[in-house]
Parts: structure tokens; sequence; C-alpha cells
């Protein structure tokens, strides 16, 4: 029979007593492996090897529709060495929770070896803050023992660079061009890692293939939470941003640098930059101008893009300084 | 045997998903399959069987969380009706593609617009070519004994389909009827514990729904209909298997009374019974006509459905959807294909009956058989039967 186990999907994150790791201490096992057909330079699937050396063996994926399941499991072959199961596009999290749920009832019924296998889903921005926010949404409610990882190359990649609602603003995609009449996409990226701590999910982070040492940390940690957890993962797309290839892990570092895309985790309600943050931020510009899809823009563009950068760093920094954990608020 | 109990069908109809000691289940609410839905969760909250039941937030989510825990090697169960159906329509054709045996039950209930929660076909009709195996259940009794029998045909080694038990939405789930359940010892005789073909574990890791290019969609398109076709016979033998071990006969086409039949009516669904009550009146009469009663919709039983109209000279086929500026009803619509080629066919004549819960009676039934002549004089393919002019 089922036991009765109350486990409300807060305060049961706390990860105390977490070693941080260094490079050499990084898994040699290779749970992604080479020969799949992601472009030159793509940031996801570098992302994606690092996350499962930071996960190791212990794992099922279950992958949204989207660049990943169509670079690395053209049938018969496939360059995934963990259990892998993708269903379609906007439901990696649904398949998620039922992969959890059959791993636990199965354990528990004494049908699968008695071992904690941890479940993680994936999937693209389109994937996770558009087509698949509902599943994400009702599966981080619920609180399976889940961690989904949201690669967040901000456009649908797979489909030809369409715009999606992770594409930062003045971004030129398919869909929303840049034109006479138009400066490419005119809205603000959404911050879906803020409606994750809406969720009240014991652990939240941003980061990026850039900092690889970070990201895979905050895989690990993530792992660890007896809950849901979301990280929110920037991958550089050269093909879809109009950048070089050999640009990838630069342009990551300068997503940070200037501040559009700052490293952080919330960690049962506690927001800490994990990635100190520099004297003065880089200007924007810094980051732009090595990408294609920002080229067309004006100073009056860039002014705003450099004001609202500005602004959203300042109000995560308010975040980071004057939120209390649960457990401080708690007294 | 236990003694019949008097019980609400979708009451019942969780009682046997219980008895099939499921492992995961995920549901979303929805009119009229509701009370599975809740009973079921009933079961597993007072811990009757020992699984995993997801409240997720949308049938797509139903569907796509079962998958997931049957890609573990879970026995799943999801149940809906009509726009859930039809919200799970993206996920639908992917179940039997992974050759995820997940069972199904469905309330049918018509599909909107508009909107409208009463019975009728058009949301499994609608999902015909999803690949789901498909049956149907004329009462209560059937329902149980399907649901029971639904999670052995769909985990055969030879099968490894998703099902769909269909019961009419408040005219069958609503009602409450005598039924006879299985012990459980019966059940566990009956049904073996699921062995999957392969499951997501790091102990032997593999990749499920990998993307298939034109070199391999073809292939994996006639393999899935290998497998449909095929699991007729082991549909069939899990019947007789059935009917040995409990004493109540299922076929993919069942017959009331077609002996020296020259008029046959089909139906499919709870209709069937007052279909009965109407070919007893009219035998009375000195009509010569019985009944067909569909049980089987996926895989069709062509063979089946040429053998039982042998020899009869009308064939009345009533169907509970349309499809619109098309040959008719969909179910008519196969057995036109089935008979086309056979000598000496009976005459078909087609009704649309029974829409969005529109109540169709024992002397409907009567009107529909003693009007088929009629009905074939006037050409049209289809006739919708009692409109209000």
């Amino acid at each position: 029979m089922s036991t009765l186990t109350v486990t409300p999907n807060y305060a049961t994150g706390v990860v105390s007593n977490f070693d941080l790791f260094a490079g050499k201490l990084v898994d040699r096992e290779e749970y992604f492996s080479c020969g799949h057909r992601a472009c030159q330079g793509c940031g996801e699937a570098l992302a994606i090897r690092l996350m499962c050396k930071a996960l190791g063996k212990e794992t099922v994926i279950a992958n949204a529709t989207g660049c990943m399941e169509v670079i690395s499991t053209l049938y018969p072959t496939t360059a995934w060495k963990l259990p892998w199961i993708h269903v379609a596009f906007p439901n990696a999290a649904a398949v998620g929770s039922g992969v959890e749920a059959g791993l636990k009832v199965m354990r528990r019924k004494g049908r699968i070896p008695d071992r904690y296998v941890k479940t993680v889903a994936i999937g693209g921005d389109g994937g996770t803050v558009d087509i698949g926010l509902q599943a994400l949404s009702g599966a981080m409610e619920r609180g399976h023992d889940m961690l989904y990882v949201c690669f967040d190359n901000e456009a649908y990649m797979n489909t030809g660079i369409q715009r999606s609602s992770a594409t930062p603003f003045g971004a030129s995609t398919t869909t929303a061009p840049a034109g006479a009449a138009s400066p490419g996409n005119r809205t603000w990226k959404k911050n879906v890692p803020e409606i994750m701590v809406a969720h009240n999910v014991p652990y939240v982070a941003t980061a990026c293939h850039s900092y690889p040492i970070d990201f895979m940390n905050k895989v690990k940690k993530a792992r660890a939470v007896k809950g849901p957890a979301y990280i929110h993962c920037l991958a550089v797309c050269p093909t879809g941003w109009r950048a070089e290839s050999k640009d990838c892990i630069k342009l990551g570092r300068l997503a940070v640098e200037t501040g559009i895309f700052p490293l952080y985790e919330v960690e049962n309600g506690k927001y800490r930059l994990t990635v100190e943050k520099p004297e003065k931020l880089r200007p924007v510009t810094d980051y732009m101008k090595m990408q294609g899809r920002f080229r067309h823009l004006g100073k009056e563009e860039i002014g705003y893009f450099q004001d609202r950068v500005n602004l959203e760093f300042a109000k995560l920094m308010n975040k980071v300084e004057c939120i209390e954990s649960w457990d401080e608020l708690k007294g | 045997m236990t003694k019949p109990v008097g019980m609400e069908v979708a009451v019942a109809a969780a009682e046997a998903v219980a008895l099939c000691n499921i492992d995961v289940a995920a549901c979303y609410p929805i009119t009229p399959n509701t009370h599975i839905a809740e009973h079921l969760a009933d079961i597993i909250a007072d811990g009757r069987i020992d699984a995993e039941y997801i409240t997720v937030e949308s049938e797509h989510s139903a569907l796509s969380a079962v998958m997931g825990a049957s890609g573990t090697g879970a026995r799943t169960f999801t149940a809906t009706s009509s726009q859930g159906l039809m919200y799970m329509h993206e996920i639908l054709p992917i179940t039997p593609a992974m050759r995820l045996p997940v069972v199904m039950g469905l309330g049918n209930r018509a599909v909107s617009g508009p909107i409208n929660i009463w019975n009728d076909h058009s949301d499994i009709i609608m999902q015909r070519d999803s690949g789901w195996l498909s049956i149907f259940a004329d009462n209560g009794q059937e329902a149980v004994d399907m649901f029971i029998q639904a999670f052995k045909i769909a985990e055969h080694p030879d099968v490894l389909l998703p099902i769909n038990v269909n019961m009419d939405g408040f005219q069958l789930t609503h009602v409450v009827e005598p039924i006879v359940f299985p012990t459980q010892a019966q059940v566990n005789k009956f049904l073996p514990p699921y062995k999957p073909f392969a499951s997501l574990h790091p102990d032997h890791p593999l990749s499920m729904g990998t993307l298939g290019l034109p070199e391999i969609y073809t292939e994996a398109v006639k393999a899935r209909d290998v497998a449909t076709v095929n699991a007729k016979k082991v549909i069939v033998q899990i019947w007789q298997e059935w009917e040995k071990q409990f004493g109540r006969k299922y076929e993919p086409v069942m017959t009331y009374k077609t002996a020296g039949a020259e008029i046959l009516i089909l139906t499919m669904g709870s209709m069937g019974e007052t279909a009965e009550v109407a070919v007893d009146a009219l035998r009375k009469k000195g009509v010569k006509v019985g009944l067909l009663k569909l049980k089987l919709w996926r895989p069709f039983p062509f063979d089946e459905i040429r053998k039982a109209v042998r020899g009869a000279k009308t064939l009345v086929v009533t169907d509970r959807a349309l499809s619109y500026g098309g040959p008719g009803g969909p179910v008519c619509s196969e057995i036109r294909a089935a008979l086309y080629d056979q000598p000496n066919r009976p005459e078909i004549v087609n009704y649309i009956i029974g829409l969005g819960g529109r109540d169709v009676r024992v002397e409907d039934f009567m009107k529909m058989i003693e009007g088929a002549p009629k009905a074939k004089k006037s050409g049209d393919a289809y006739q919708i039967y009692g409109v209000r002019e």
C-alpha cells in the first residue's frame, strides 16, 4: 500500500553541505555522445552534454520535440546513453511527470531495482515558455520529483528562427523580421524563471554553457532536490543568432557580462548571484554587435535595450539584496 | 462467481480498472467520464490499490503522463470524453506508434458545437485513424468485462497497442445496472502481470520516440498496420478465453435473432439493447428481422461483417456520428467498403441517430426498420433520423 507522506513542494529542497566541484572532477563518461547532427558551435548540444555529466547514469530524460531531439535521435541511431523518451512538442513536463510517477510506483512495488533514479525533462524555449508552459506549470505545481531544464536559444530554431516569447527585444526573426516599419521583435523576453519561483519551486536557477562549472553545479544541486526544480539555461545558437560558430562561448559570457542574462539561483525563496557582479556591466552593444539578428537596430532601439537591461538587472539585484529565504521568514 | 450488485456503470468501470491493479492513472475531469476518474481516485486514496494518480492540468498532459509512465513499464489508465479526447488528439497517434499499451475509458459524448455534454459517437469517430484499438460496450456488465479484457489485449506481446473502451455517456456511464464482478483471484488468473518489451531504466538505456526519416517512416506505418490488423486474432482469442473462464460471450459482431432474417439492423454501443426490444416486437409481428451489434470498431472486423450479413436482403446501419458532406455515417462507410465486392450483398440503408443525446426509442427502431424500403428508394446515401422540422 502507498505510504501516506505529506511532501509539500517547499522546504524539502534545502541542499546543505553541497560541495562545489572543480573541472578535474567532472565525469569523464559521455552520456550524450559525439556524432550527432547539431550545427557547428551549437551551445545547446554542449549544454546537454554538460548537463548529462552532472546528472550521471541514474537518470531518465524526457525530451520535448526540438533541435535536440532531431539532431540526436535519427532512427536507428541515438546519441543518448541515458534512457530517453520523446513524445511531442508541448508535453515534456507531462511525460516527465509520468516517468517520475512510474519509476516511483514500480520501485515501491518491487518491479524495478530499489534505487533512486532521477527524472529530468528538457525542452527548448518554444517547448517550455510557449507551447509547453501549461504542462510545465502543471508538473511544477504538482510537485513531481523532477528537474526541468529549458535550453533557451531565444527563438524556434528547429523550424527556422521564428520568434518565441523568449526572443529578446529587437532581434530579427523570420516571423518578427526587421523591416522599414518594424524593429524586429517588439516585446521583452518573458521571465519564466520568475514564473517558476512563483510556483514555490524550491530550486530555480539560470545558467549558461559558457559557465560550465556553474551550470553543472546547478544541475547537481537541482538533482539533489527531492521535488521539482527548474533551470533556465541560455543556449547560444550561432545559426539563429546570425553569429560565427567560433563565438558561441564568447557570446554566452557576454550575455552575462552585459547583464542581459544574469546567472543566479533561487533556493527556497532566496536569490543569489552565482557569477559575481562585475564592477560595471559591459554595454549591451558588446553583445549585440556580434550578432546579425540585432544589426538593423538604431541608436534609439539600442538605447531602449540598454535602459531595460539596466532596469531588469536592478530588479534582480533588489531581490538578491532584499528577499529573505523561507526559513528566515519563518523566523 | 459473486452475485450481481447494483452499481453505476462509471463507478463499476473504475472498480474493474482497480481489479487490474494499475500502477499509474492520469485523468482530467470532463463530463460524462468524470465518475470513472473520481471513483478511481477514491480507490487509490483509500489505499485499496497501490498506484500513483496524477491530477494533470489537461487531457493533453493526461495522455502524455500515462505514456511516460507506460514507458517505465507501468500499467496505465486514463479516461476522457469528447473535447478531452479532441484535446488529446495530438498525442493519440503517438501512443500506438510507440507501442505503449495504455488503456483508456471513454464516456462517449458529442463534440462541440454547439456545446453539448450528451451522448453520441462523434468524439471517438473523429479519432478513428489514430491507430488505437477500439471496442464498444452495450451495457454495464460488458463495460466491466471489457476493461479487464482491454489490459490483456493491449499488453499481449503480439499486440502492444493502446486500446479504448467505449461507453455511451450518461446512457451507460450514469445508469445503475446489475453487475457481476469477478473476484481478484479470477482477474489475476485471467490477466498476467504486464511484461514490457522495453522500458526506461538506467540499467538498459534506450531511446523511445525517435525521429523517423522518409527512409523509415513508411516501414514504421506498415509495421503498425500489421500489428493492428493482427490484433484481431488476439482479441478474438482473449474473448474466447474470457467466455471459457466467465461464461460471457464476446465477438467482433454479435448477433441477435438473425436466423432466417431478411432485414438486419446494426448498432454500435448501448442502443443495441433498445434495438433488441424492437426486434422482439417486430418478430412477434412476423417481420423477419435480426440485429447485429458491432463490438470491435478497430481493427474493423470485415470478414465477420461479410459473414453476418449473408442471406439478408436489407441491412439497416445506424450511426451516431456523421462525416459532413461525406458518404454518410462512418460505421456505414466501413460496411459499404466491406461489402462492395461481395456477390449478393444486401441493400444498405444508413440512419444517423441519437446525436448529442437525442433519445432513440424502441418505436424509433421499429420505424427505421419498417421505413427502410422507402429510405432506400429516396436514393440518399444517408438519412438523419428524427429531425424536427
